[in-house]
C-alpha cells in the first residue's frame, strides 16, 4: 500500500496534564502559534471541579478554514505526565504521534490514583486484549503496534539545560517550561515554522522577556529532537497568507462584548462555574470608551461622556444578584446578571418580580450539567425547559439561545433591546461548551445593530395629581411608557403583588385580567416584531427530506458534520432555533412541513426543544440524537449518527457517548 | 437636592387606602418618614424607598416618592442596585424584623460590608403580622405571644449587635410612639455618610400582646407616689452617651459601649444613636478609586446610544486586546 499523502493544515491536537500545571496556558500558546501562521483554531477545554491535581486536557483543531467544533480522533497527543497517556493514547489515530516523557515508562496504571475505577477496569481489559502489561510502556507499545509514532522527549534533561543556560538554581522554578517543551516537540513533528511559536510566547508573556527566552530556548530543543526523530510525519502545519485580523476569544468573552456593545452598564454575579468568567472579564475591562458611532472614534464627544464604565458587583448570593440587577434596571441602566444552573435556581422569585413589574432585566444563563451540583465543569443543554418556566405563576419572558460566538455577540446585544422594547426579563442561554471554548473568528460586522430603548416616559410630561403618570397604563396598547427612578414628574410604584395602573396593590378581578392580558400581549407583540432571521436559521437544501432541529452550541458540530454530508450529496437540512420564547411557530412549522425524517439533536436526556416544537407546532420528531454524558458532541460522532438516521439505519433514539 | 420652599408631610402622602390594623406601630413610622422627608425638603422624585414583604413593606404605597415594594427578605439588594446604578438618588430601605433578619439575614450582613450611603429601617415587632402572628427573629426565647401554640423555642437575634458586627457605620434605635425623637433619628440616618441602620420598636397590637404600647410605656409599673407610668424606653442622649467615633483609634471603645448598651432590655430599653463612624470609606468612594467618573457618570446616566440608536460603546480597545496580530 502506498504511504498516505501528507495532511497539511487539518490537525487535531491534544495536550493533557494535572490541573494547576499550566495545561491551559500551554494550549493558549499552541493556539496562538497556529493563529500567528494564519490558521483557524478551535479549542475545547475539559477539566474537573478541582483546583489542583485532577486530570485536565485541551483538544485543539487547526485548519485553514473556520473550525467550529472538535473531532474525536487525536493526531498528536502531547504530555509530560502519565495519566494523560493512560486516558487518551487510544484516541490517537494510527498515523498519529505521541509526545511523552520516557522516564515515566515504568509507571503502572495502579500508580495513578486519579483514574476512576470504571475507566481503570476498561483500560485493564484493553491492555489484556493487546496481550500487554499495565505499565505506560505497555500502553505505548500497544499504540506503536497500530503505527503510532512515539516521540520520547527527555523533559528533565532539557529542563536542566535551560536552567544551566539561564543560571536558574532550582529546577522547580522553571517547572512550567515543560509545557512549552511538549508544544515545541509538537511543532517540530508538524514541521511548523518555529517563529510562530516564538511570536505566540511573546504575545502570551508580553513584557517578561526572560520568560519568553527561557521557554523559547527549551521549546526549540524539543522541536529539534522531535523533527529528527520523526522526519516525515504525515501531519503538517504551514503558514497561510492572512489578510484580515482575527479575534481569538472564548464564548464568555464574546458574550461580554455583545452585552457591552449593547450598552450594559451594570452587572451582578455570584461566583459559579462556568458563568464567572464573563463577569471577571468585564471587571478587568470596567473602564469603557465612548464614541459617536459605535466603532468610529469621535474626538468631539463631550468630556463628561468620556467617563464611561460598567459597574460589576459581586454579590452575596444569586438572589442578591438578580434583585440587585433589577434595582439597577429600574434606574434606566442596562443591567444584567450572569449565572449557571444552581444560581439560576435561586433567581426564580426575582425573575417573577421583574416580569410582573415589567422590568427590562437580562439574565445570561451559562448551562452546565445538572441537576443539583451535577457536573459543574461539564457540558449540557439541560435548562431550556427551566428557562421557559422558571418561577411560580405565569410570567412572560423572552428566551434566546446562542449557537456560536457570533450569535453570543449579537444575542448579548439584542437581549437588552428585547428587554427594553417588551419590558420583561430576557434569559439568554449560553452553554459551557461555548463559554469555555477558544476559537479564532473574523471581527464581527455589527454595523447593522441599533440600540432600541423601547417606549420611555418623558420627565414632567404634563402629569399632575389629576392626571398622574401611570407606570402600567392600560390605555395605549400592552407596552406602557417606562419612567426611570429619579426622573422628575413620573413618580411610580412597583410591587410584587398584582397592581393597578399606578403600581399599587390590587386584588380586583377585573384589573387582574387586564394586567395579565397586558403582560402576555407584549409576548405576542415580540413574536410579531422580531424578524425571522433573528428567530431561526435554516442551513442546507430547501427540499431536504431529512431536517435536523437543534439549538445552542451543537450548531458548530452540526455544521462541520453537515459540510461533509453535503459534500457527499446528502439532502439534509438543519433548522437552528435561536429564539425559544416567544416560539417561532410559523417558521418552524414551515421548515418542517415537508421533512419525512425530523431529527432532534440536543445535549440533554429529554429532547427538550423537540418537546417544545411538538407543543407549539404539533410536529413530532421522528428521530433523536441526544447526549448527556457531560461532554460536547463531536462533529465526527454526529456525522456517524446523522448518516445512520438518513440511511434509515438508526433507532428512534441515538445516544452519543464519546468524550473523555 | 433640597428644595427652596418648605414641604409638608402631606406632600409625601398618597391617596391609597391604608389597611394596617388600628393602633399599629407602623403608622408612627410612616408619619415620621413623611415628616423627616419634609423637614429635609427632599424632592419626592429624588427619593426611592424600597421595601420587602409584610405589613412594613406596604409603607411605600402610602408615601409619594418612588416606591419599590419587592420580595420577602430582598429589600436590601434591590435598594443596593438602585443606589449603585444611580448614587445621586436618596435611597431608603424598609423591612420588618422577619423580613430583614430572618429570610433576609444574609443581605443584612453583607450590606454592612459595603457601607453604601443609605438608610435601612427595620420595623421591629417580634412577630410575622401579615401571616397571622408567628414568632419573628427578635422575639425572645420562651415568650409566648397570643397566636403561638407554644412559647418561642428560638432565641432572639440582637439587631444592634448584628448591625455592628456586620459593619454598619451608623446604628440607631427608635420607638414608633416617640414621633419627635424618631423623626430626628430618621433625619440623622438619611444624612449619615454611609450605611445607616435604624431599628424601630413598633408594637403589633394584633399579635404581640407582650411588647405592647402599654408595656413599652411602663403602664404596668406605675410610680407609687403619683401613679405615673415608668416608661421602659429611655433616650441614650439623655444620659450623655456619645456614640460618635471622633478619631479612628476610638472605634474599639465606641463599639464596646454600643454593644453594652444594646444588651439592655426589660426594665430599661435604650433608644437613640448607638454608634456613628464616618471614617470608613463608603462603597461609592471605593468604586471611585477604581472608576474615577463613577459619581458624575453612574450607570443610570451614561449615554449608550446616538440619536438613531447608534451604539456609543467603542469596543476598539477591547477588540484589539482580543485580536492576535501574529508574526
Amino acid at each position: 500500500m502506498p504511504p498516505a499523502a501528507n495532511q497539511t493544515n487539518d490537525l487535531s491536537w491534544m495536550i493533557g496534564g494535572p490541573q494547576g500545571s499550566g495545561v491551559d496556558s500551554s494550549a493558549n500558546v499552541f493556539a496562538r502559534a497556529c493563529a500567528a501562521g494564519g490558521l483557524h483554531v478551535f479549542g475545547k477545554r475539559e477539566f474537573y471541579s478541582n483546583i489542583m491535581g485532577e486530570h485536565s486536557y485541551f483538544a485543539l483543531r487547526a485548519h485553514t478554514k473556520l473550525v467550529r467544533s472538535h473531532i474525536d480522533a487525536v493526531n498528536v497527543l502531547a504530555t509530560f505526565e502519565a495519566e494523560t497517556l493512560f486516558r487518551h493514547a487510544r484516541e490517537v489515530t494510527d498515523d498519529g504521534a505521541i509526545v511523552y516523557d520516557p522516564s515515566l515508562a515504568k509507571t503502572r496504571l495502579a500508580d495513578v490514583p486519579t483514574i476512576e475505577n470504571r475507566l481503570r477496569t476498561e483500560l485493564q481489559t484493553y491492555l489484556i486484549s493487546h496481550g500487554v502489561g499495565e505499565t505506560l510502556d505497555d500502553v505505548l507499545a500497544a499504540s506503536k503496534q497500530r503505527g503510532v509514532a512515539l516521540v520520547p522527549i527527555p523533559f528533565k534533561e532539557l529542563l536542566e539545560q535551560v536552567a544551566d543556560e539561564f543560571h536558574i538554581d532550582q529546577l522547580s522554578k522553571i517547572s512550567r517550561v515543560v509545557n512549552m517543551l511538549a508544544i515545541g516537540a509538537s511543532f517540530g513533528l508538524l514541521d511548523y515554522d518555529f517563529a510562530m511559536m516564538r511570536a505566540a510566547l511573546e504575545d502570551v508573556f508580553r513584557a517578561k522577556a526572560k520568560i519568553v527566552e527561557m521557554n523559547a530556548a527549551g521549546a526549540r530543543k524539543a522541536y529539534d529532537i522531535a523533527r529528527t526523530l520523526v522526519p516525515g510525519f504525515r501531519y503538517r502545519l504551514e503558514k497561510v497568507p492572512r489578510t484580515e485580523p482575527r479575534l481569538f476569544l472564548t464564548g464568555s468573552q464574546a458574550t461580554a462584548l455583545g452585552k457591552l456593545y449593547g450598552g450594559m452598564r451594570f452587572q451582578t454575579y455570584y461566583p459559579i462555574t462556568p458563568a464567572s468568567d464573563e463577569s471577571e472579564f468585564l471587571e478587568e475591562n470596567e473602564i469603557l470608551d465612548l464614541n459617536g458611532h459605535g466603532l468610529t472614534p469621535d474626538a468631539a464627544a463631550p468630556a463628561k461622556e468620556k467617563g464611561a464604565s460598567i459597574l460589576v458587583v459581586q454579590t452575596e448570593d444569586e438572589i442578591a444578584a438578580v434583585t440587585m440587577a433589577t434595582g439597577a434596571a429600574l434606574t434606566g441602566a442596562r443591567s444584567a446578571t450572569a449565572t449557571s444552573g444552581p444560581g439560576f435556581s435561586l433567581m426564580m422569585e426575582g425573575i417573577g418580580w421583574a416580569s410582573i413589574n415589567e422590568v427590562p432585566l437580562v439574565i445570561t444563563l451559562y448551562q452546565r450539567a445538572g441537576p443539583s451540583t451535577g457536573m459543574p465543569t461539564r457540558h449540557e443543554q439541560g435548562d431550556l425547559r427551566f428557562a421557559l418556566h422558571a418561577g411560580h405563576g405565569e410570567s412572560p419572558r423572552i428566551v434566546l439561545a446562542s449557537g456560536d460566538f457570533d450569535e453570543c455577540i449579537r444575542d448579548g446585544f439584542l437581549a437588552f433591546n428585547y428587554a427594553e422594547r417588551y419590558q420583561m426579563p430576557v434569559i439568554h442561554l449560553v452553554d459551557k461548551a461555548l463559554a469555555n471554548s477558544y476559537a479564532t473568528i473574523a471581527p464581527p460586522d455589527l454595523s447593522d445593530l441599533r440600540i432600541d430603548r423601547g417606549s420611555l416616559a418623558l420627565a414632567n410630561n404634563g402629569y399632575s395629581n389629576d392626571n398622574p403618570y401611570k407606570r402600567f397604563d392600560l390605555g395605549n396598547g400592552p407596552v406602557s411608557p417606562r419612567a426611570l427612578l429619579g426622573q422628575e414628574g413620573t413618580v411610580f410604584w412597583n410591587t410584587g403583588d398584582e397592581h393597578d395602573e399606578l403600581g399599587h396593590i390590587t386584588e380586583d378581578p377585573g384589573l387582574r385580567n387586564a394586567m395579565m392580558e397586558k403582560r402576555f400581549a407584549k409576548l405576542d407583540l415580540a413574536a410579531r416584531e422580531i424578524p425571522s432571521e433573528a428567530k431561526v436559521t435554516y442551513f442546507g437544501p430547501k427540499d431536504a427530506t431529512t431536517v435536523i432541529v437543534s439549538w445552542g452550541s451543537t450548531k458548530g458540530a452540526l455544521l462541520d458534520a453537515l459540510d461533509r454530508l453535503w459534500a457527499e450529496g446528502a439532502k439534509i437540512g438543519y433548522l437552528h432555533v435561536r429564539l425559544i420564547n416567544p416560539f417561532p411557530v410559523e417558521e418552524v412549522r414551515a421548515f418542517l412541513a415537508k421533512a419525512k425524517r425530523r431529527i432532534g439533536v440536543e445535549m440533554n436526556f429529554g429532547a427538550q426543544l423537540a418537546g417544545v416544537v411538538r407543543e407549539q407546532t404539533g410536529t413530532e420528531m421522528t428521530h433523536f440524537i441526544l447526549k448527556y454524558n457531560g461532554r460536547p458532541m463531536s462533529n465526527t460522532e454526529l456525522y456517524d449518527a446523522i448518516n445512520a438516521v438518513s440511511r434509515g439505519k438508526a433507532e428512534k433514539r441515538t445516544v452519543l457517548t464519546r468524550g473523555a | 437636592m433640597a428644595l427652596e420652599q418648605a414641604m409638608k408631610p402631606a406632600d409625601f402622602a398618597t391617596e391609597v387606602h391604608n389597611d394596617w390594623c388600628p393602633g399599629c406601630g407602623d403608622f408612627g413610622i410612616l408619619r415620621t418618614i413623611q415628616m423627616a422627608l419634609a423637614e429635609l425638603r427632599m424632592e419626592p422624585h429624588r427619593v426611592t424607598i424600597v421595601s420587602g414583604i409584610g405589613c412594613s413593606a406596604k409603607t411605600i404605597h402610602y408615601i409619594k416618592t418612588y416606591g419599590v415594594h419587592t420580595l420577602h427578605g430582598r429589600a436590601l439588594p434591590y435598594a443596593t442596585g438602585v443606589k449603585l446604578a444611580n448614587p445621586q438618588l436618596k435611597v431608603l430601605c424598609l423591612s420588618g424584623d422577619g423580613d430583614g433578619l430572618g429570610i433576609g439575614g444574609g443581605h443584612f450582613v453583607n450590606a454592612g460590608r459595603r457601607n453604601l450611603d443609605m438608610l435601612y429601617i427595620i420595623f421591629d415587632n417580634g412577630v410575622y403580622g401579615l401571616t397571622k402572628g408567628q414568632a419573628a427573629p427578635t422575639l425572645k426565647l420562651g415568650v409566648q405571644t397570643k397566636s403561638l401554640a407554644h412559647p418561642n423555642i428560638n432565641d432572639a437575634v440582637n439587631p444592634i449587635w448584628l448591625a455592628l458586627a456586620a459593619g454598619a457605620t451608623w446604628v440607631g434605635r427608635g420607638y414608633s410612639y416617640d414621633i419627635k425623637h424618631l423623626v430626628s433619628l430618621i433625619k440623622q440616618g438619611i444624612e449619615h455618610k454611609g450605611y445607616a441602620f435604624l431599628d424601630v420598636l413598633q408594637p403589633c397590637p394584633t399579635y404581640n400582646d407582650i411588647n405592647t404600647k402599654e408595656w413599652y410605656g411602663g403602664e404596668d409599673r406605675k410610680e407609687t407616689n403619683n401613679g405615673r407610668p415608668l416608661p421602659r424606653v429611655y433616650k441614650l442622649e439623655g444620659e450623655g452617651f456619645d456614640p460618635v467615633v471622633h478619631d479612628p483609634p476610638e472605634i474599639e471603645k465606641k463599639v464596646t459601649q454600643a454593644l453594652e448598651k444594646a444588651l439592655e432590655w426589660g426594665d430599661r430599653i435604650p433608644i437613640g444613636v448607638f454608634f456613628k463612624n464616618e471614617h470608613v470609606p463608603t462603597f461609592e468612594e471605593r468604586i471611585v478609586q477604581r472608576v474615577p467618573g463613577y459619581l458624575e457618570n453612574p450607570p443610570a446616566l451614561q449615554p449608550i446610544a446616538g440619536p438613531q440608536g447608534e451604539p456609543r460603546t467603542d469596543l476598539t480597545r477591547l477588540i484589539q486586546r482580543l485580536t492576535f496580530k501574529g508574526a
